[in-house]
């Protein structure tokens, strides 16, 4: 079911928390909210599953063209997965995962046996089978993001909604809960609107990228396409490492290119169109890629990546001129 | 050789723990339970029996109970008040809760039977329906609750702070009405908090005196609490009859407290 965000305004107090902001999130899609805190992405999120009311006459809400944008989040039929997972601790696992089906009114609850069902097919679902009886706090944090994740499914929710899926959990627990994330929305296929400051795991994870900055969408579009085309400085900076180098031509918009696209050549190949001269200030060669720091003629620095293979053939050491060739690059202007 | 423990010096505080419980609790207790033995078993039973005794256990223990529990409910919604909502006033209104700790009993004793007095302010509306308010068992009751629900509200506040609305909004979510999200979220976590509360309250009325002499008239079989009749037997130079009351009052004061306790350790196992 698809997601339609029109003119939403968010005031809290004298604090704008979301100006204008319009967005849609296509049927089926996985799409990330992407931005640092403070940018207002939580809002969006709150927002949209009714936790939070955008201000009066301001704009809509639509799932799939219906508007809800004054239906209370109870009946607005979405799944929505909490940063801390918000457990009933008091509850086993399966009646966590039941919640939502066992305080439907009377008349629309299920039979308990049909409760049951749903419960274990939702256990396996999340690969959690043989833990309904548990206590929340007998889980490892991955679980209890699953249990989270199950029993916002229990409902059959038009949209799933997942506020910082993963930011609770270690690193590599993370990755494997991603890639999980990413096969489990395939399989299900619904609508999903995650929230995240992390940048890899929006590329990584989504089919689209909200990036936020400051209360204001800055650029939505497919991964690829955002981390190749950013339309703002804000948004270049935002997913990944970047060099601003100023030159003469304007020095208010500054080049922006990513270290690993700085092409590194004998200093002696320079063309002296398109390249800079500079220095190898410090090398840094343990790992994958060797990191370079590069001192420009003009004292401005610039960091940049070689595959080891290249930094062999061109044989650098502290010291060394370099030309430096910018492939790539952008410019704001 | 024992294991290296990153907090240092158990033996020392142990020491210090065991040293000050002593002098402070066990050696007075014990030395009140010397006094008391100095009477023999049958003159126990006939005093703990008399029916001037008992009538004063009643009333003690079913006004302390009956007063704490009013008290957890009351506690309840004031720290709900103060977490949950932010209006003018909310500091001083916190600040005033703690009031009862602080007053001296016999103020507050003084000031309730003043109001609550069949001509007092408040009292004689109550007399208009047909309620004694002060020198009654329910003056008891109304001077036990003002001590006691001050206990509750520190004891569920932060545990209600900590709470959070994220469980709530959790709840909302998945369709749950409010009374259903409090019913079955809400309220299970504030349980174990509100049990302490009731205790606390609970043996603080037990114990209370200042207050109560105020309040209650103290007619014998009537008004009349344990403690008040203690000071009456040590008047009147029963030192013996004295401790024995107190001897029974602190058994039984102790099986319920060691009975809360039980149920509260079922319940945290629970919802740990």
């Amino acid at each position: 079911m698809s997601i339609s965000i029109q003119s939403i305004h968010k005031t809290f107090g004298s604090y704008t928390a979301l100006d204008n902001i319009s967005l849609e999130v296509p049927d089926g899609s996985l799409t990330a909210l992407l931005g640092p805190s403070g940018s207002g992405k939580t809002t969006l999120l709150r927002i949209v599953a009714g936790l939070e009311f955008a201000d009066p006459g301001s704009g809509h809400v639509q799932f799939h063209g219906e508007d809800v944008t004054d239906i209370p989040a109870g009946q607005r039929g979405v799944g929505f997965v909490f940063q801390h997972y918000a457990l009933f601790k008091h509850m086993t696992v399966a009646e966590n995962i039941a919640f939502g089906l066992t305080v439907l009114p009377s008349s629309k609850r299920p039979a308990k046996k049909d409760i049951d069902d749903r419960v274990n097919e939702l256990l396996g679902l999340v690969k959690l089978d043989g833990l309904g009886k548990r206590r929340p706090h007998e889980l490892s944090g991955g679980q209890r993001q699953r249990v989270a994740l199950a029993r916002a499914l229990a409902i059959r929710p038009k949209v799933l909604l997942l506020d910082e899926p993963f930011g609770a959990l270690d690193a590599q627990v993370r990755k494997d809960l991603r890639r999980w994330l990413r096969i489990f929305h395939d399989e299900i296929g619904l609508t999903t609107l995650f929230v995240t400051h992390d940048q890899e795991e929006a590329l990584e994870l989504a089919d689209q990228v909200v990036v936020m900055a400051n209360s204001r969408i800055e650029q939505v579009g497919p991964p690829q396409q955002v981390y190749d085309h950013p339309e703002t400085p804000f948004v270049i900076r935002f997913l990944g490492n970047v060099n601003a180098i100023k030159d003469s031509r304007n020095p208010e918009a500054p080049i922006f290119v990513r270290p690993h696209d700085v092409g590194i050549l004998f200093a002696a190949e320079a063309d002296p169109a398109t390249d800079r001269l500079a220095r190898v200030q410090h090398l840094f060669a343990a790992g994958p890629v060797a990191k370079l720091s590069l001192r420009l003629e003009d004292g401005q620095f610039l960091d940049a990546e070689l595959s080891r293979q290249q930094l062999d053939e061109l044989g650098l050491d502290v010291g060394d001129p370099v030309a430096v060739r910018m492939q790539g690059a952008s410019r704001f202007e | 050789m024992g294991k290296k423990r990153v907090i240092p010096g158990f033996g020392l505080s142990f020491g210090i723990t065991v040293f000050w419980l002593g002098i402070i609790i066990l050696i007075p207790l014990s030395a009140l339970f010397i006094k008391a033995a100095g009477l023999g078993p049958a003159e126990w039973w006939k005093i703990l029996t008399s029916a001037r005794v008992l009538a004063a256990a009643k009333l003690t223990f079913g006004a302390s109970a009956a007063a704490a529990a009013v008290s957890t409910v009351l506690g309840l919604l004031v720290a709900w008040v103060l977490v949950r909502y932010q209006f003018p006033g909310r500091r001083i209104l916190d600040a005033i809760v703690d009031l009862p700790f602080a007053l001296p009993t016999a103020v507050a004793g003084i000031t309730l039977t003043s109001i609550y007095a069949p001509t007092g302010w408040i009292g004689k509306y109550l007399a208009d329906m047909g309620i004694q308010g002060a020198y009654s068992p329910f003056g008891v009751f109304i001077a036990l609750t003002f001590i006691g629900f001050p206990f509750v509200v520190r004891t569920v506040q932060p545990v209600m702070e900590d709470m959070g609305l994220e469980l709530e909004e959790a709840s909302a979510i998945l369709g749950a009405g409010r009374w259903t999200t409090f019913r079955r979220v809400i309220f299970p976590v504030l349980i174990p908090a509100l049990i302490t509360g009731f205790t606390l309250a609970f043996a603080r009325a037990i114990g209370e005196y200042g207050s109560v002499i105020f309040i209650s008239g103290n007619l014998p079989m009537k008004t009349e609490i344990l403690p008040l009749l203690i000071v009456a037997q040590l008047e009147q130079v029963k030192y013996e009859a004295a401790a024995v009351i107190a001897s029974g009052m602190l058994l039984v004061s102790f099986f319920l407290l060691f009975l809360i306790n039980l149920l509260q350790r079922r319940l945290n196992w629970q919802t740990r």
